[in-house]
């Protein structure tokens, strides 16, 4: 049968896990130990306090990289929509408790970790969608009924992150959906519409904006505006690009770094600090290992024949890639500075175990599902 | 089931669009890098090093000045300043506080410092306190966890150990004011010095150097982190004068309180030998910027303490010009050794009654007795028969009328008078009257002291024209002084006129002489009016000129050499009010003479 849905229940953990692609993997291990070397310069040449500890929770990640990759891929199918409510209540918790006590909050204590559920939302959200547009018939995917329910569950988590406010993650969430509808075969012309509707609506939007963003896209347009203040950030990271030129001044002889003209190195900024030490040759090494990264996701995507799987690595990758691409683009006066890491270069435990896991499911989909087109066939 | 092949054929393109999209972002962002890195590579490459290359500027120690034997009169002393670096403090003005806690400052200096603080930029140091003593710097040092920003500054500071000994000679050094700014950025460095006055102005671009820079790596927060280069530049050209320290004290003490000026010139050489202006005041006040009670005080004092009269102050010479005058006659052969005119206390020209100063008069006088008795109407006969003119070029020929190359830029002309001169300044013809005036020195004649001193020299030495020097030349350096052309025969007679003046019984100074080892001296006294005593005054009992307010007395001159055989030293006195040229300018010259004799400079 042509429609073969079920996978051989009898194969190993470790029959499969010999299936996981294994270039993949060194690939993340070799950004993990780029960001550990450019942590470790950014500390003035120490391993502490964030070489030491962004490599052991690299190890830590790796793992849960691997115990999600080697999950039975019907279980994502079977608890997409699941996952995607706890998430999205968890968010409203996060929302609700931010407002009783004072200012923003963005995570749940867990005692040994800070869950952030903003970050999972982004995993959640890839699923839910996989999962409803898995069982949705082209005319549904085409029609504005069919889109209603994936629309408003995009939405709501959205709504709910930038009231936190984050705006970096809200605005990543939004493409990724975004992407993910289009992706299904959603016509061009609703883009369009929509597109001609966000750019009417833009004045109103800017009143939700809290003052501090409002601030940050001024500063993102006209950085001279606020030399010292928050177009200091922008300017300080533009010089430190420009006078690395193309060879770098050299490992750990980053002066706008080490000299700390240069904020947020270890986190937002550590692009800039890795090229300015590595020059244009360092970042398009750099560049060059995660557009691999991003095209072998774009290659299981084409290779396994499941929708729902992917749906899934389409939604992740394109997470990924929003990732890198809005980071490193407001680094370099780009784009506003809206507070998006690096994954596994920028220091953050979040960031490291969010992206962490978006691989081991996109590993867990490239391998699982190759012969079944379908989770819900049976 | 073509729905789901149809779900499934529409994802492929569209997938391939994702992966395009992916592919042009990440050339944008290859663009991108390649604009910042490579083509305005150069542009950030100089924003970074704005950013961590500190550029300080050293201040080179200035030159020493030595006097003639090699005695330190002007050194550089080590003194402690507290500054603020802006940068480095998150809150200036809190630091500032704390400091005033600790140091007291005067309104004056907040004020300084909070325009300090709006003019430089933000890692310039600010001075906030110089001349910190010990326990100061100490204090300071030991709140500097509290004083962020504040750095004790190890600098030099200009001394002038015998303090109001040379204010007029030296001058003094002071802050670089508004007016002084030069392109250099070494006159921004706060502490930086300049000549104000004197010889530390008029060879201020020596004794200054050249300044150095030092380039420092600094953080974001301005700590520096290492020294990248340094420059030290080179300290400034020592110089030597040719004033010997210990005449000039000599000199300055002969003057008691007096208000006046002396110059002591060697009458080979022209080097000034001492030069002297009272009262006088200390320069080591002017240093880091005089208080404004002190400067007031300086300005308003009736005496004139800034101003040094040696060299600006200009007099009439009264009878001591009767030298020149006698000089000019001679050499034209208007009179002669032998020559007498008869003095009865006055006579009439152009109409008008003139006077000796001896009111029965002298009888009659030839020229060494005129110059011993200082008799006026000798001068007028002769001035009348010589005429202005030839006076004019004698006194050109001995110095006077014209400034010289000592280095000293506040010097005055003086002014020597002639018919030419009347009628382009007062459009009025040269009468009678001019001439017998200027014949006793009065009327339009004005000199310095220093013009004296010079006039005397070329008349004792013999006829040559030295030219006063202050700045010790190298020793292979000698200058030949041109010869006046004046006849051996007119000087000694002059000269034996001097002498006589001081040891002759009867003469106008008899009471000043001295004999050192056979060493006499020679001079001519003059006493100038400052104002005529009225008949009023004179009805109100007043008929001797220190009954005056000091104001209105006469001025007291005396110009004296020594020894008389074979010249050495050539001195001018210009007592301010003094009264009288032989009762109080002649002991103060006879004074400074027998020092010099006694030290054999």
């Amino acid at each position: 049968m042509r429609y073969s849905s079920l996978e051989n229940q009898s194969e190993s953990l470790y029959s499969k896990f010999l299936r996981l692609n294994i270039s993949y993997i060194l690939l993340i291990i070799l950004l993990a130990i780029i960001g550990t070397l450019t942590l470790y310069s950014a500390a003035n040449g120490s391993w502490e306090p964030w070489a030491v500890r962004h490599i052991s929770r690299f190890v830590l990640a790796l793992g849960l990289m691997l115990g999600l990759a080697l999950i039975d891929a019907r279980k994502y199918y079977k608890y997409a929509y699941a996952f995607y409510f706890i998430t999205l209540v968890m968010l409203v918790l996060v929302e609700v408790s931010g407002h009783i006590g004072m200012g923003a909050q963005r995570w749940i204590n867990l005692g040994f970790f800070k869950l952030q559920p903003s970050e999972l939302m982004k995993i959640g959200m890839v699923l839910f969608m996989a999962r409803y547009f898995s069982s949705m018939t082209i005319q549904g995917i085409r029609s504005i009924r069919g889109i209603i329910i994936p629309v408003v569950m995009a939405l709501l988590p959205v709504g709910l992150i930038f009231l936190e406010p984050d705006l970096g993650t809200a605005i990543m969430l939004l493409l990724t959906a975004a992407i993910m509808l289009f992706t299904v075969g959603v016509q061009w012309w609703k883009f369009v519409l929509v597109g001609i509707l966000a750019v009417v609506a833009l004045p109103i939007g800017w009143n939700f904006l809290h003052e501090y963003q409002q601030n940050r896209v001024l500063t993102f347009l006209d950085p001279e505006r606020d030399p010292l203040g928050a177009g200091y950030h922008i300017i300080q990271s533009k010089i430190a690009f420009g006078s690395g030129g193309l060879f770098g001044k050299g490992f750990l002889h980053g002066t706008q770094t080490h000299l700390n003209f240069l904020p947020e190195k270890h986190t937002d900024f550590i692009f800039t600090m890795f090229s300015e030490e590595f020059g244009m040759i360092g970042g398009l090494f750099l560049l060059f290992i995660n557009l691999l990264v991003l095209l072998m996701g774009y290659f299981f995507a084409f290779r396994t024949r499941n929708y729902f799987a992917k749906l899934v690595i389409i939604g992740l990758n394109t997470n990924y890639f929003l990732y890198i691409f809005i980071n490193i683009a407001m680094v370099m006066g780009l784009l506003p500075v809206v507070g998006v890491p690096l994954p596994l270069i920028s220091y953050g435990g979040t960031v490291m175990f969010s992206i962490m896991a978006s691989f081991g499911i996109i590993l867990c989909m490239a391998v699982s599902n190759i012969n079944a087109d379908n989770f819900n066939e049976d | 089931m073509s729905y789901r092949d149809e779900k499934i054929k529409i994802l492929g393109p569209r997938i391939l669009l994702i992966i395009l999209l992916n592919i042009l972002a990440f050339m944008l962002i290859v663009a991108r890098l390649y604009y910042l890195q490579i083509f305005e590579a150069d542009k950030y490459r100089t924003m970074s090093d704005e950013n961590r290359i500190s550029t300080r500027f050293l201040v080179p120690p200035r030159g020493t000045i030595y006097d003639r034997n090699g005695e330190i009169i002007a050194k550089n002393e080590q003194d402690f300043q507290a500054l603020l670096i802006m940068e480095q403090t998150p809150d200036a003005q809190k630091t500032l506080d704390d400091f005033k806690r600790l140091i007291e400052l005067s309104p004056q200096e907040e004020q300084r410092i909070s325009a300090d603080i709006k003019k430089h930029r933000r890692f310039i140091p600010i001075k906030l306190k110089s001349n910190l003593n010990w326990n100061e710097v100490s204090k300071i040092m030991l709140h500097a966890p509290d004083l962020p920003g504040i750095e004790i500054n190890e600098g030099l500071s200009r001394k002038y150990p015998f303090a109001e000994l040379y204010a007029h000679v030296l001058g003094y050094v002071g802050p670089v004011a508004e007016k002084d700014k030069k392109d250099s950025p070494i006159y921004m460095v706060p502490g930086f010095k300049i000549g104000k006055s004197g010889l530390e102005k008029s060879l201020d671009y020596k004794l200054q150097g050249q300044g150095g820079t030092v380039k420092l790596e600094v953080n974001a927060y301005g700590r520096v982190m290492k020294e990248i280069e340094r420059n030290s530049g080179s300290i400034g050209d020592s110089i030597q004068i040719t004033i010997d320290t210990r005449l000039q004290k000599a000199a300055y003490q002969a003057f008691g309180d007096n208000s006046g000026a002396a110059v002591v010139i060697d009458v080979h050489s022209g080097e000034i030998l001492a030069l002297v202006s009272t009262p006088s005041f200390d320069p080591n006040l002017f240093t880091n910027g005089i208080s404004y009670r002190n400067w007031n005080d300086l300005l308003n004092n009736e005496r004139t303490p800034l101003i040094n009269k040696a060299v600006s102050g200009q007099y009439s010479p009264g009878s001591t010009f009767k030298i020149v005058v006698a000089l000019a006659a001679l050499e034209a052969g208007v009179i002669d050794a032998k020559t007498r005119y008869y003095c009865s206390g006055g006579m009439d020209i152009g109409g008008t009654r003139f006077h000796c100063w001896r009111h029965f008069g002298h009888g009659p006088q030839n020229v060494v007795e005129a110059l011993k008795n200082s008799c006026d109407i000798f001068f007028y006969e002769t001035a009348l028969r010589v005429g202005i003119d030839k006076i004019h070029d004698m006194a050109l020929r001995l110095g006077l009328g014209q400034q010289f190359d000592i280095g000293l830029d506040n010097q005055k002309s003086g002014l020597i008078p002639s018919q030419q001169w009347k009628k382009n300044a007062k459009d009025a013809a040269w009468t009678k009257g001019d001439s017998a005036n200027a014949g006793i020195g009065q009327g339009y004649v004005l000199i310095t002291p220093l013009h004296l001193a010079t006039m005397l020299a070329r008349v004792v030495n013999g006829g040559y024209a030295v030219e006063p020097t202050l700045i010790k030349k190298a020793a292979n350096k000698t200058v030949k002084n041109k010869f006046l052309n004046i006849s051996q025969r007119s000087l000694n007679l002059v000269k034996q006129g001097m002498y006589e003046v001081v040891n002759a019984v009867g003469g106008t100074a008899a009471r000043a002489k001295f004999n050192i080892n056979g060493m006499q001296m020679g001079g001519k006294t003059g006493t100038t009016q400052v104002r005529r005593i009225s008949m009023k005054e004179r009805k109100a009992g007043i008929i001797r000129d220190e009954q005056l307010p000091w104001k209105l007395r006469n001025h007291a001159l005396f110009i004296g050499f020594t020894p008389i055989d074979e010249p050495r030293y050539a001195v001018a006195v210009v007592v301010e009010h003094g009264s009288s040229g032989s009762g109080v300018a002649a002991p103060i010259a006879s004074k400074i003479l027998q020092k010099a004799l006694e030290l054999d400079i």
